[in-house]
């Protein structure tokens, strides 16, 4: 199966490294990923702020951009959920039939956790991150997509990992797009007591589907020096653990089996 | 007494002065966390809860769909019961019914049931510009009215005071309404209770008019229902000679049935219990029973403009639960007065515009941005309103206002006019991006680790910016984006192994991650070979993001 990346305008400028990491991941399932180079961003800043028509040419060209793929996959909840939801509004407000027809015929979009675990059907990627890790359920993922548990089964599957459990997990950070700047004094109210609970947990990475969440949450963890780094999921799944060709090591940690996805077939179109 | 909240600034501003009342920060946190596990422990035990929800909303949908035949239908039935009906287009009108009645029967006072519609219309400071006294008995509103307050929960205006703060108002003000607090109240529950009941007890048995609200009204019956919790309600609904009721046209049931489905969301979702306590329901006027003189004013105030909107109609089906209130993040630290009407929380961000209409005011403008989009209010909403999306649909409303307004764009159109411009060409944003990637990299050199991936992030920043970086550190733009990165390495196949690598492909996981976040030089070798700890550690995981970051030194 051939996907479509639609990484995120976000993800693209700030945060290339999740995109990479994405590629790197699907790669690893069997999954053919390509970059429509034409894509930009889905409008959700436009239509959160209530710029509905200045939303509009960003939905015609991400149409365009995108009219090939079989599926799309975004490594963001928030931005996910913007195309399945807020795409239509859009297109009615155009007035223009055709862009409506077009949002209709549009391929499916998924959130990354959504496409591994429904669509591939593993929870178990293979993956190797050696970190206490707790994570946040992004507002969009939770109740805009409901992706539920899908993200904690992946993380309970890496090797290695050290889960903590978030106290007040499901609560918005309070990032909420241009909420943080409107609202940047309630914003931060908020965004410090998802820091509070996070350090409770004592983990050393946060992670999250939403980059621009972990923007907020980590501009406060890094303003406090609190010691907590701020990952996107697809980066922990993305590791792997490093095979050690042993020379000295006979009687020390047996050396993996190289890691691969159980539950799929490593290559060759699991669907 | 006459509070108001009229003159209130914008949320934002509001909200600023109200994270700072630690008081009120720790007031709010304690009773809406409480009040939040209560409720999701009794709607978890019912199975059928999402149906109940479904049929609410379809309820109340009908009855939106079919309003003018179910309020004819309810006139009808109240008059044949014995009650009079009044239409009261908006709050004037409203006011002038009622004061008139009270002055008919030459009412000095009238004791009231706690009741949103009175309070939207600003009845008690209509009353008392007539000369006649009007007494919340509810114990919150009494908490409020007494204290000189403004109600800031819909069903607990005084949720922003605690128990030290209500025994200071009872002490200091009970005595200049009637019956003065005891001498030694101490701030325990029970005693305050008892205070109240005392204070209220000789305003019940000496009060000819009460005024109250309707949580319902059966338009086959003509029966009105009143929801409350403290036995206040039924005191009032019984003991006077005359009975006045303030009713939104939204309020109208189809039938008797329909009570049960809303009796069992409204207690679970609003006060976290399974029943509630006192449910008044009388159908007009009972010889030698009750009240013998009832009133029914069936209100307006811009109902009929939330009807009209496609979107916000939705709104309509509130039944004033406040769950969405208790458990809103905004309105648990900002607290109700932020939102400058007596309707707060998320269901006021997008009732009071609707009710007031947008484009006039910067207050009421500001509401629909008074949240984070966050969704939760809708997951609780026993009527399932969908207050994200009206929230988002209001938005639009009030930019499409500003912008057919005379004047010149604001800094916000033109950003994002801009930023619209530029985001519907990937040429145009692959350029823009190749400038901040430019700042990056001068960026890079400063700054922590924070950023998703453990990028470096900048501090405090001037200007505008200062909203995000005065609390927040600010990540640094990458050096090179991800389309630029496909660009040049074709999707990471291009420089994907380090040089000498047999591509054994899918196995080597560390491999493929050194590949693609670092364009392979000595660093996707140590995360390969040699060393044995530190590297398996290092090279394998944390590093891929860190590191992607020099890639395009």
């Amino acid at each position: 199966m051939t996907v479509g990346l639609m990484v995120t305008c976000i993800n693209d400028a700030l945060f290339p490294d999740t995109g990479k990491a994405v590629v790197t991941l699907l790669r690893r399932l069997g999954v053919e990923v390509t970059f429509p180079a034409a894509q930009t961003c889905c409008g959700q800043p436009m239509v959160n702020t209530g710029y509905l028509d200045e939303a509009v040419p960003l939905l015609r060209n991400h149409l365009d951009a995108f009219a090939g793929c079989e599926a799309i996959v975004a490594p963001s909840g928030s931005c996910a959920g913007s195309v399945r939801h807020q795409h239509r509004l859009v297109a009615e407000r155009s007035g223009d039939p055709g862009l409506v027809r077009g949002v209709e015929a549009a391929p499916p979009v998924y959130e990354l956790t959504e496409y591994l675990v429904d669509v591939l059907g593993v929870t178990d990627v293979g993956a190797y991150f050696p970190h206490r890790v707790t994570y946040h359920p992004t507002c969009h993922s939770l109740r805009m997509l409901g992706v539920g548990d899908r993200p904690l089964s992946l993380l309970r599957a890496v090797r290695g990992i050290r889960l903590e459990e978030l106290p007040g997990a499901d609560e918005c950070c309070g990032f909420g797009g241009t909420f943080a700047m409107k609202n940047a004094e309630t914003s931060i109210a908020m965004g410090n007591d998802k820091a509070r609970h996070v350090r409770s947990t004592g983990a050393e990475v946060l992670v999250a589907g939403d980059n621009s969440c972990l923007m907020h949450v980590g501009g406060l963890l890094s303003r406090q020096r609190s010691g907590v780094r701020v990952m996107h999921l697809a980066e922990v799944l993305a590791q792997t653990e490093p095979v050690v060709h042993s020379v000295t090591s006979a009687g020390s940690a047996p050396t993996r089996e190289p890691a691969s996805p159980s539950g799929a077939p490593t290559a060759g179109g699991s669907q | 007494m006459t509070a108001t909240f009229v003159g209130m600034p914008a949320f934002p501003t509001a909200a600023k002065a109200a994270l700072a009342d630690t008081q009120l920060r720790r007031n709010l946190a304690h009773a809406t966390g409480t009040i939040r596990t209560k409720r999701a422990g009794v709607v978890g035990e019912v199975d059928d809860w999402e149906e109940l929800r479904l049929a609410g909303a379809a309820i109340k949908d009908r009855v939106l769909r079919h309003l003018p035949h179910y309020l004819e239908q309810l006139e009808t039935s109240l008059q044949a019961a014995g009650a009079t009906v009044h239409w009261a287009r908006d709050a004037d009108e409203a006011n002038q019914i009622v004061v008139g009645i009270a002055q008919e029967h030459e009412a000095r006072e009238v004791v009231k049931v706690k009741s949103m519609a009175t309070q939207e219309i600003g009845l008690n400071e209509a009353l008392e510009a007539a000369g006649i006294d009007a007494w919340e008995t509810d114990l919150a509103e009494l908490i409020v009215q007494l204290g000189d307050d403004l109600p800031s929960h819909i069903l607990v205006p005084a949720i922003h005071r605690n128990r030290a703060e209500i025994r200071e108002i009872f002490l200091r003000e009970m005595g200049t309404a009637g019956r003065a607090a005891p001498e030694g109240l101490t701030d325990e529950p029970r005693q305050l209770a008892a205070a109240a009941r005392a204070h209220l007890r000789e305003k019940f048995l000496r009060a000819k008019v009460a005024v109250s609200g309707a949580n319902f009204a059966v338009a086959e019956t003509g029966t009105l229902t009143v929801v409350e919790s403290e036995g206040n309600g039924r005191m009032c609904l019984t003991l006077p000679e005359v009975l006045v009721s303030v009713v939104g046209i939204e309020k109208v049931l189809p039938t008797f049935q329909d009570l049960d489905v809303m009796l069992q969301l409204l207690p679970r979702s609003s006060t976290g219990e399974r029943m509630n306590p006192y449910t008044s329901t009388w159908s007009g006027v009972t010889p030698g029973d009750g009240p013998q003189e009832m009133h029914v004013v069936l209100l307006d105030n811009g109902r009929t403009n939330v009807l009209a909107d496609e979107v916000g109609r939705q709104a309509l089906r509130c039944i004033r639960c406040s769950a969405c209130l208790n458990v809103c993040p905004v309105y648990e630290r900002t607290g109700g007065h932020a939102y400058g009407s007596v309707y707060p929380g998320p269901i006021g961000a997008i009732l009071t515009p609707m009710l007031r209409g947008v484009g006039h005011d910067a207050q009421t403008d500001s509401l629909p941005y008074a949240s984070s989009l966050c969704g939760a209010c809708f997951e609780v909403c026993p009527v399932r309103i969908d207050i994200p999306e009206v929230l988002v649909h209001l938005r639009s409303e009030v930019v499409d206002a500003h912008k057919a307004a005379p004047g010149l764009p604001s800094v916000q159109d033109m950003a994002m006019k801009a930023a619209s411009w530029t985001l519907s060409s990937s040429a145009r944003t692959g350029a823009a991006e190749k400038l901040s990637g430019l700042g990056g990299r001068l960026l890079n050199r400063f700054g922590g680790h924070g950023a998703p991936g453990g990028a470096p992030m900048l501090g405090a920043l001037p200007g505008p910016a200062s909203a995000w970086a005065d609390s927040r550190d600010v990540p640094i733009p990458a050096p090179e984006s991800f389309r630029a990165w496909w660009g040049r390495t074709d999707g990471g196949r291009r420089d994907a192994a380090p040089p000498g690598h047999a591509q054994g492909g899918p196995t080597q996981g560390g491999t493929a991650q050194g590949g693609t976040a670092q364009g392979g030089t000595a660093q996707g070798g140590t995360a390969q070979g040699g060393t044995a700890q530190g590297g398996t550690t290092q090279g394998g995981t944390t590093q891929g993001g860190t590191d992607g970051r020099g890639a395009g030194r």
